[in-house]
Order: C-alpha cells, then structure tokens, then sequence
C-alpha cells in the first residue's frame, strides 16, 4: 500500500471536472470539530459530490494532551491515573493494561482474588460502554429514544461500580499488583440483581431496534469492510470482528481469570455496518455468560500483593502487553531504564486505528451513511488524540 | 347596537372576525400547547422527569408541572440575539421563516370546525376549490426551506434546503394522488361536500361512510405523505440533526428560529386536522342525527368537541411515532415515495375507479 503525505490545504483544493456536460464542482465540508455526530472533538473533512461523499480526511489533534509525554515524568502507578483519559467508556481496562504489562516486567505474581475481581469488573465496563454504544447508534440514526434507554442502564452498573471504586467514569481501579480497594460487601448481590434486570432489558433492546425496519435499511450493506481491509487497517474489537476476523484477546491470549470462563466470540458475516452493532449486541450477551460464571467463584486472598509501592521500579528492557478493550487492543509499549519512571511510553489506541477505517468504508456513500459508519465504529475522540 | 349587529352581519367582517378567533384561540394556542407535550411525552416514552425547572420565584417557586416552559421558552426567543451570518442574503434570511408560517396557517382557513347554527358557519370559507387550495398553499412552504438554505450561507444548511425541497415536492405528488380516490367517493373537492358526504351510512344506519372505511388505503398514504410533508421523524432528513446538524434552519436565532419551530408545530395540527376532516367524518359524531330533539347549540358543541378530540389524538400519534422511529436516509425517503408509495397511489385510484363503475 502506497502512502499519500500531503498537507490539508492541497488535498482540499477545490477541482472541477471539465469533461462533465454539467458545470458540476466538488466542494469540501468540515464536519466537526464541533458537530452532533462526531460526539467530541473529531473534525473530518469530507469531500462531497452532492450528498455522494468522495473522500473523508480525518484531521486529528483537538484533543491532544500529550499522555505519552506526561507519561515519561510520572511512575508507573501515576500512569494508571492518566489512562482514565483516554478511553473514558473502557477505564478499567486501559488501567489494566498499565497494570498488566508493568506486573509483567516488574515480575510481581498476583492472588486468584485479584485476577477474579478484575474481570468481574472488566466485563461489567464492557457491558456499560456496549449499551452507550448501543444508545449512541441508535441517535444518530434519528432515534433518540434509545439514548436514553442505553443510558439510564448504563447508571446501573455505574452505581455498582461506584461503591466499590467511588467514581463513575475515571475509574482508576486496577493498579499494579493488585486493585485499588477490595469489593464492596453488596458487590455481588448487586451484580446478580443487575444481570437478572439487564437480560430482559437486552431483549428489549433488540425489539426497539435491531428489528426495525429502517434500522436495518439504514445499517446493511452500509460501509461493508472485507476482513482484509479491517487487517491493514489495524481495525481491531467489534469492528474487526464483524469483518469475519475471530481475533479476541481474551480468547487468543487469555489473561485474567477469561481462560476459566466459558464464552464464545462474537462475528459477524459481511463487515457491514449490522454486523458491527450487532456484534456489540452478542458480546454483551457473552459478557453476562462470563460475569454469571465467575461472580460466585471469587476466592478468599489479597486485593493488593503488598503494601501498595508508591515507587515500582521496572527493569531496563523494553516491555509490551495488550489487552482486549471493549473498542478493541489496547497495546502498552514500555521502554524502561531500570528506574520508577518509563523512558518511553507508547498506547497502541483501538480507536485511532479504527477511525482510519472510514478512509476506506466511507466514499462511495450518502452523509446519512457516514453517520452511521462513524457510529458503528464507537470512536472514543479522547483515546484516538490522547 | 344596530349599526354594530349589522357590520358584523357582513360576511367579509364574519369571515376576518372567525380568522382571528382560529388563528388566536384555536391554532396558536394548541401549537403552543403541543410543544410542551411534545417535551413531556417523550419524557414519559424516555423514562425521565422532563421539563419542570421554570418557576416564578415571587410566587413560592410555583412551577405548574413544566407548564411555565411555554412561556419561558416564548420570553428566551424574544431575548436571544437575533443574528444574521456574514455573507447572508440578509432579504431571504430574513422572509424565509414566515413561507411556512403562512403555509401552515392557511390550512385552517377553509376547516369546519362543528356544525352550522343557522346561516353561521364555523369555517372561515367554504370555497369551491376546496383541497385544490390546500394543495397551491402547502406548495409555497417549500419556499421557505429553500431560501433559508440558500439564504444562509452554510453549505449545511444549503444541503438541508436541497433535501427538504426534493423531499417536499416529491410528495405533495403523493398527497395529490393519495386523495384522489377520496376526491372520486365523495365527488367533489370541497370540504363541506366532502364532510357531509361522511355523514351519510351503509345499511340503513348501520356504518358511516367515513373516509378511513371508504378509502383506508388513502388515509395511510396520506398520513405518511403529510408526515413527509412535515418533515417529521421519520422523514426528518432535512433537519437530520446528526448529519447536517439542523439542516435549513441551521443559522437561524431568536424569533425567526421560534418561527420555524412554530410552524412545525401548526403543520402537525394542520396535519391532524385534515386527517381528521377527511379521514373521520370531520366535526360529525356518527348517529348523532338519530336524536332529533337535540338542540343545535348543543349539537354543534359536541360535535367541536370530538373534532378537537379527534385531533389531539392524530397530534399525539404524530408525537409518538416522532419518539419511536430512527429516520430515514435521504435518498431512502425518495425512493420510498417515488417506488412504493407512488405505485400503490396509483393502484388506490384505478381499484376506487373500478369499484365505482360496478357499483353504478
């Protein structure tokens, strides 16, 4: 594949087609960075014909608060804090990805309790950040009344979650070599209640919309991404998935206590935008199988290895984990010269690689579909911009 | 008194008199109304409270369950600065809302609202055009979309007002064809015809021949013709707030943008109006005219009072499916009117034709 560097003041210079029997002129529209679909600061330049979009530009950058930089004066269990920031629906599991790699390098061996809390409360984030989603699609394809169902369900889980972690949205939950706190005594009653509220609740869901007609009009067949593409893209979660490409972490690479758990991985058959709502659908689904199996085995142990260190100190080498986010891999990239800070930090986000997807899905469509694509792909602006 | 008695005995003076009373007693309070409901019915549909932050401190914070947000919302637009954008024609911005402010309105000028007392009429006019009238004024509504798109200088709003417009034009030609086989039943295009000829039974006194029950494939095209008309969810392509933010009326503040929304507003009620008008027997209750004793105030307050009933109840049902259904992409709207909707329109008249011919 051929690389294109050109600055945006070329690639949107306005050219007319002479050979056209009409004087027709293809005109340039900034769609962000303020605007209702884009759900932050995400500005895309769209070429149009018409309504026909010819080429999408995303132009990155409102966003940026130089994580990775802060990232290099800050130890390790501080960097926990920051990865809150990026992707806010998937704290927990940014956080755990900080943890993870660090526990790997630093060699710190983790209690059964820890692993078992962990994925509870991981999947319980994935869940939330699925029915936002979930609510998300259905607004910006007009709907809004789904919105709000997706999110006076999602304060559900955000309750639990706060009485045990005490915020509702910057976790900062899990830390190296261990969790912040231990659960709460009404954690798992709670969860149990929760699970036999949202299951019908899922049905529901599924009623309101994924049968609607105009739903499936205004999804099938719109932005279809062959798993190729998906691949070289770097598209990876529910949006790789749905392109027929069965790569899960937790599956591939089990880490937690998701080895112990029995669930199936969720795919899809054309890539097209359905697929990606409807893959989110099935992995909440999947995701209650794997909290309703582990909530009843949590052991008796620690929350935390030790005594928590301020100061964990890394040894020199180069360290890299990843884990399953619910937008995707979220990759940690550490190179560490033996001290409590990184020499150099990198996140390898999910959604800055998905957002480059709609360079490819996105031409050849109406803006109606864009809407719909960029709401498939459940970007989060603050983890592509970090 | 006299002289009084008999200036308002001439019909012009009639007919001014009835246009404001319509318009200020009946229209503009019922819009207003129906945007509070609209905001608290789709609370209800949505699980949350809705509005009922505004209250009058002097007052022992008196909040009339969310009823102050009529006014609170009136006072906001009047405060709000009316902005005009750079490059805009400032003569077309500033004419455009009121094209379908007036089209909405002129709908109401030839509906009768209950029945006759005597020589006095609740109908502004009873001309012989009848819905050939509706058709000419709804066509200028589309004016307003258009210029404000083109007036505004925003490439948003320019694509709103191109929507709007294809998507306008396109289905008045529905909304024509749709009454076709109304126009044929009843045999005449004017209203009271039209009314009176739902009056009349089948099988002795059995079942009224309401417009619904003679032609329910017409009452179906027409509602969702007129709902497009509207530009209401699920053809609300054109405002499409999360594609092209607000669409034609993108730029607009203050007034003119309260003047848009209103006739929206007015729009739904001329909507539910003539749904009902020629849909539902207009302002007559069926088998009323079996009690013979009854007093004709009485009568033609009755019959007000079902018409109105009547209407509120196409007002909510326009309000529920808005809050139920996601919308439409544009071209899917078109292709709806032009390939399916446009078909069965047709089939509705030569099948109406057909019936007609046999039975005679």
């Amino acid at each position: 594949m051929s690389v294109n560097i050109t600055t945006l003041d070329e690639r949107t210079r306005v050219t007319s087609e002479a050979d056209s029997a009409l004087d027709t002129e293809e005109y340039f529209v900034n769609m962000g960075p303020q605007h209702p679909a884009t759900h932050g600061v995400l500005r895309m330049v769209l070429k149009l014909d018409g309504e026909t979009i010819k080429e999408v530009i995303p132009v990155l950058g409102y966003i940026h608060r130089s994580i990775e930089k802060i990232c290099e004066h800050s130890t390790y269990r501080q960097i926990v804090h920051l990865t809150d920031r990026m992707d806010y629906l998937s704290s927990i599991m940014n956080n755990w990805a900080v943890s993870l790699t660090v526990e790997k390098a630093a060699n710190i061996e983790l209690t059964e309790r820890i692993e078992y809390i962990r994925t509870i409360v991981a999947e319980l984030e994935r869940i939330h950040s699925h029915q936002v989603a979930w609510g998300v699609m259905g607004m910006d394809l007009g709907a809004f009344t789904p919105f709000l169902y997706g999110f006076r369900d999602r304060e559900l889980v955000t309750d639990i979650l706060e009485e045990t972690i005490g915020a509702r949205l910057t976790m900062n939950y899990i830390q190296p070599g261990g969790v912040m706190f231990d659960i709460h005594p009404n954690f798992v009653k709670k969860v149990k209640e929760y699970i036999a509220y949202f299951r019908p609740k899922l049905d529901e869901y599924e009623d309101l919309m994924s049968g609607n007609p105009i739903i499936q009009q205004r999804l099938r067949d719109v932005g279809t991404m062959d798993g190729e593409t998906a691949l070289s893209y770097g598209a990876t979660g529910p949006v790789l998935r749905a392109s027929r490409v069965p790569y899960d972490l937790r599956k591939i690479e089990p880490y937690g206590v998701y080895g112990k758990a029995d669930f199936n991985v969720a795919i899809g058959t054309a890539g097209d935008c359905w697929d990606r709502y409807y893959v989110r659908i099935e992995e909440m689904r999947q995701s209650i199988r794997i909290i309703e199996q582990l909530i009843d085995n949590i052991p008796e142990g620690k929350f935390m290895v030790k005594k928590p260190a301020v100061k964990i100190k890394v040894p020199e080498g180069r360290y890299y984990g990843h884990v399953e986010t619910a937008r995707g891999v979220l990759g940690v990239f550490i190179v560490s010269q033996g001290k409590d800070i990184p020499y150099r930090m990198y996140f390898r986000t999910p959604n800055f690689h998905n957002l480059w997807c709609t360079t490819a899905i996105a031409p050849g469509g109406r803006i109606g579909d864009l809407v719909a694509i960029t709401a498939s792909l459940d970007l989060v602006i603050p983890d592509i911009d970090r | 008194m006299d002289v009084l008695i008999g200036i308002l005995l001439i019909p012009t003076v009639q007919a001014v008199l009835k246009i404001f009373v319509i318009i200020f007693a009946l229209v503009m309070p019922l819009a207003t109304v129906l945007t509070l409901m609209e905001r608290k019915w789709s609370a209800m549909i949505q699980d949350r409270v809705g509005p009922n932050r505004a209250n009058i401190p002097f007052l022992n914070n008196f909040r009339g369950r969310g009823a102050l947000h009529i006014a609170a919302d009136g006072l906001k637009s009047f405060f709000k600065e009316d902005f005009i954008p750079e490059g805009a024609d400032r003569f077309l911005f500033t004419i455009a809302p009121y094209f379908g402010f007036a089209a909405a309105m002129a709908t109401f000028a030839i509906i009768p609202f209950a029945g006759p007392i005597g020589d006095f009429t609740f109908q502004i006019t009873d001309v012989k055009p009848g819905l050939l009238y509706i058709f000419a004024i709804t066509s200028l509504g589309v004016y307003g979309t258009v210029l404000a798109g083109a007036g505004s200088n925003s490439k948003f709003a320019l694509l709103g007002g191109t929507r709007a417009s294809a998507q306008m034009l396109s289905y008045e030609v529905f909304i024509g064809l749709s009454l076709l086989g109304v126009f044929m039943v009843y045999e005449s295009t004017q209203i009271s015809v039209i009314v009176n000829g739902q009056n009349t039974y089948w099988f002795g006194n059995l079942i009224p021949k309401w417009g619904v029950l003679t032609q329910p494939i017409a009452f179906f095209l027409f509602f969702t013709a007129m709902i497009a008309e509207t530009k209401r969810a699920p053809f609300d392509a054109p405002e499409g707030e999360s594609e092209i933010v607000a669409g034609y009326f993108l730029e607009y503040s203050g007034m003119r943008f309260a003047a848009f929304m209103l006739a929206e507003y007015i729009a739904l009620v001329g909507v539910s109006v003539l749904v009902v008008t020629l849909f539902f027997g207009g302002y007559h209750i069926p088998w009323l005219h079996l009690w013979e004793s009854a007093p004709q105030w009485l009568v033609s307050l009755l019959q007000f009072m079902k018409f109105t009933i009547f209407t509120f109840f196409f007002c909510w049902l326009q309000l529920q499916i808005r809050w139920t259904v996601p919308k439409f992409r544009f071209d899917q709207t078109m292709a709806l009117g032009w390939k399916k909707l446009l078909p069965v329109a047709l089939g509705n008249v030569v099948v109406t034709a057909f019936i007609i011919l046999i039975a005679n």
